[in-house]
């Protein structure tokens, strides 16, 4: 029934009786083989969820968690109006606030399309302390109506939040 | 009116899809032939109300209807008729439409379908499907429903988002849509004969050009959208393993699995109640995959309406269907019989292998999109999983599999010589052994990993050509002899190389951004800059102005070395109705690499400027494209055409004794 021939015929001669295995043992060849990888796997998987995995702050936790300087991490809250300063060589500076407290973050490279002050942010890289962020990268959002949500959470536990009426796109007017 | 019949036909069509879900199953219990077979008319009748609602959706976005909610929201007078057409799909409720739509496609394509599939398994696969329809026309209808008006109606909408007014988004959905939902088929087969509490080689039969044709259409649908992303986003990227990017490649790689394992199914009559598994659960990762998408839970670079009615409402769709299934896979499973023996060697093995690394590698993405929201319901901290973790997990788990891979593809069914499988690889190993080790040393210094992965790519590419080869000239002689072999060789063989040979090159392309080089700079009209191999001069800078968007055009010279190619225009644009910035990247395609121009913001005269040169990384989705072309391939091979029951007639005889 098969259409795909084997590049090599099969030998008919039978195996010697030592080699061949019961049902019982083939199953349990197959349960090994597939706990073994999945052990691999899980070593894998806690292996790296120890070194590559970045916690997610607001400027607020930062200072109340006592956050280590030198901690890789994802910053996020809202680009502070006014602080936005450029420097040569495409540097740039920016405050990222939640309404109570506030860090520098400093990165070079190209804003995304939709960085702008009083919007929304989330920048990853690593916090040098005293309440200075050295970013590597400053995600960039689908769409102008999008509050990361870690940002809306931060927003709403300072008691910044205005239900429904928070960041509309001002070009949503006709 | 067009928009009350639209609505009136969506209604109709949950009524019908009730009946297909219901009275199916009642003839089966029944043994009533005649209420079996209401499935198959109901199915249809299903297809052309929830077609006929699309359409009055589609009519309402090209007529610019401002008095329809949906369409204010997301369109614009000025739009070009094409984005106003594809803006259909472009927002939540148009896009669950369209997931609906597809849905009952495949319904009416299962009831259509004239290979000899039991009756029974026929009527409980569609009853099924016409479950899965009911729960989706609810959700559509109750928590999405995009013909609602809008009174009084504006004079103006408010445009579709400039990133999805582009031709890549335009067809990417439909295509992650067809093979996305097309895995609800396997999903109905598989209950349906757990319902049934028979299968055997014939269900595979049945099953697999399913299979094969959700797994072609993913593929390209991921594909696109990685395309999409790397040229509209403006940031070079083309995979980021973001939440909403892994809900579609989680059923892909399950499917990957699933079309493996129905294959020794079909052949052998064995690994039947693992491969039923596989498909319930690749069904279930899709319905993950639109909770993920639907319900915003996840925090995603893309964004898309996150309600929580809605999520709610998927969550529990998704709990009917996934605990039903394994439910009933629990409770009917211990009745399948076990079919065909093979020796540890062998082919069959060799698929079991690769099942158990394609569900770890998917287990190891399950677990890094869904960690961060278990965790954060659990301890409230909030973490992102991104590259780093993926790398450390997925590609360790891939990297044996994809070199096992040559070898499995030459051993025999049944019993195989793993010695004479090493030795037929043997030359394909050594020469992109031979490469990778070149490479190293002619790229002294430079990154290590990235030689070995092409070495890797090209261990696939090379084996899956002279497997063929083998196959075709291996005991022929003369060209003549040689064609009619070549003739002769069952498509699913050329299908099974191309797909094989299609992830090599996609490797190829991912191992080669290794050397992807990146520069910025300010210009001014005049200024050079040099990334790579490439150096980009700014001619000027002017503005245009588009039907619906102002734009400020740079255009670059280009230049390869010291050799000029054509020049490169990258631009930025402003939406007017909703003030959007986008950035159109300026790509200039040489040979399979390519020079990406993005621009950043004006300042001091001159323009922000981002150059990448980008080696080999077409290679990426040509390997896609091949993938799939083998997939579209094996599903056009004799054994699946609608003529074939006659043939197959004696065949499925013969198996079916095994039972």
């Amino acid at each position: 029934m098969s259409a795909v021939q084997p590049a090599k015929p099969v030998s008919t001669k039978p195996l010697p009786a030592k080699r061949r295995m019961t049902r019982k043992q083939r199953r349990l060849a197959l349960i090994a083989v597939a706990g073994a990888v999945l052990c691999f796997a899980a070593g894998l998987v806690l292996f790296a969820m120890r070194d590559s995995i970045v916690f997610f702050y607001g400027p607020t936790e930062i200072a109340q968690k006592g956050v280590a300087p030198g901690t890789r991490m994802r910053l996020g809250g809202l680009v502070e109006a006014g602080s936005v300063q450029r420097g040569a060589d495409q540097r740039v500076s920016f405050g990222v606030t939640d309404g109570t407290s506030s860090v520098t973050v400093s990165y070079k490279g190209l804003l995304p399309d939709l960085f702008r002050e009083g919007q929304g942010v989330v920048t990853e890289g690593v916090f040098e302390g005293g309440g200075r962020f050295r970013a590597d990268s400053v995600l960039a959002k689908h769409d102008e109506n999008y509050m990361p949500r870690e940002v809306a959470d931060a927003l709403k536990k300072q008691g910044h939040w205005e239900p429904g009426g928070a960041y509309k796109p001002p070009a949503a007017k006709p | 009116m067009i928009v009350e019949i639209g609505h009136y036909a969506l209604a109709l069509a949950l009524g019908v899809s009730v009946i297909q879900a219901l009275v199916p199953f009642w003839g089966v219990v029944r043994q009533d032939r005649a209420l079996a077979s209401v499935g198959s008319s109901a199915a249809l009748i299903s297809f052309g109300l929830v077609a006929l609602s699309f359409l009055a959706l589609v009519v309402s976005y090209v007529r610019s209807d401002f008095s329809v909610a949906n369409v204010v929201a997301n369109s614009h007078s000025t739009q070009p008729l094409i984005y106003k057409f594809t803006s259909v799909w472009g927002n939540h409720e148009g896009s669950m439409l369209l997931w609906v739509l597809i849905l009952t496609l495949f319904g009416a394509l299962v009831a259509l379908s004239r290979n000899s599939l039991p009756p029974r398994l026929r009527a409980g696969a569609l009853a099924v499907q016409g479950l899965v329809a009911v729960a989706f026309l609810a959700f559509v209808l109750f928590t999405s429903n995009p013909f609602q008006r809008f009174s009084p109606a504006p004079a103006e909408g408010q445009d579709l988002n400039p990133i999805l007014q582009d031709l890549g988004l335009a067809i990417h959905p439909p295509l992650l849509y067809i093979g996305y939902v097309g895995f609800s088929i396997t999903y109905a087969f598989a209950v349906a004969a757990l319902i049934d509490g028979r299968i055997d080689a014939m269900w595979a039969r049945a099953v697999r050009p399913w299979t094969l044709l959700a797994w072609t259409f993913l593929t390209l649908g991921i594909a696109m959208g990685s395309y999409w992303a790397y040229y509209e986003l403006g940031w070079g990227g083309w995979w980021f393993w973001d939440p909403v990017e892994n809900a579609s490649f989680m059923p892909w790689i399950a499917g990957t699995a699933l079309i493996h394992s129905t294959v020794v199914m079909e052949k052998r009559d064995s690994l039947k109640v693992w491969t039923i598994l596989l498909a319930i659960l690749t069904f279930s990762l899709s319905l993950l995959g639109t909770f993920i998408v639907r319900s915003g839970v996840l925090t995603s670079v893309h964004s898309f309406a996150s309600d929580p009615a809605r999520g709610v409402f998927i969550l529990l769709i998704l709990i009917f269907f996934v605990g039903g299934s394994l439910a009933l896979f629990a409770w009917r499973a211990p009745l399948l019989r076990q079919g065909g023996l093979f020796a540890p060697i062998s082919r069959e093995s060799a698929l079991v292998v690769n099942n158990v690394f394609l569900a770890t590698a998917c287990a190891t993405v399950f677990v890094g999109t869904l960690y961060p929201l278990v965790l954060e319901l659990l301890t409230g901290a909030k973490i992102s999983v991104g590259a780093p973790f993926y790398n450390a997990t997925f590609v360790p788990v891939m990297v044996p599999l994809l070199l096992i891979l040559p070898l499995g593809q030459s051993l025999a069914w049944k019993r195989g010589d793993l010695l004479g499988a090493a030795q037929r690889n043997a030359a394909a190993f050594g020469l992109a052994l031979l490469a990778a080790l070149a490479l190293i040393a002619f790229t002294h210094g430079g990154p290590v990993l990235a030689p070995l992965g092409i070495g890797l790519g090209l261990f696939l590419v090379l084996s899956a050509i002279f497997d063929l080869g083998e196959r075709i000239a291996g005991r022929a002689s003369g060209w003549r002899a040689v064609l009619s072999r070549a003739k002769g060789l069952p498509r699913s063989a050329w299908g099974t190389a191309l797909a094989h040979a299609g992830i090599g090159l996609s490797i190829i392309g991912i191992a080669a951004q290794a050397w992807s080089t990146e520069a910025i700079a300010v210009l001014k009209p005049g200024e050079r800059l040099t990334s790579g191999r490439y150096t980009v001069v700014l001619e000027s800078v002017t503005p245009r102005t588009g039907p619906n968007f102002r734009a400020e055009v740079a255009r670059f010279q280009l230049f390869y070395g010291d050799r000029e190619l054509e020049p490169v225009e990258g631009s930025k644009r402003i939406y007017t109705a909703r003030g959007m910035p986008t950035t159109e990247a300026g790509i200039r395609t040489h040979g399979l690499s390519q020079a990406y121009v993005s621009l950043g913001e004006a300042q001091d005269g001159g323009v922000a400027v981002r150059l990448y040169d980008k080696p080999l990384i077409l290679l990426i989705w040509i390997g896609s494209v091949v993938m799939a072309f083998g997939g579209g391939l094996s599903l056009t091979d004799r054994r699946f055409r609608l003529a074939a029951p006659r043939r197959a007639a004696p065949i499925a005889a013969q198996a079916q004794p095994a039972e």
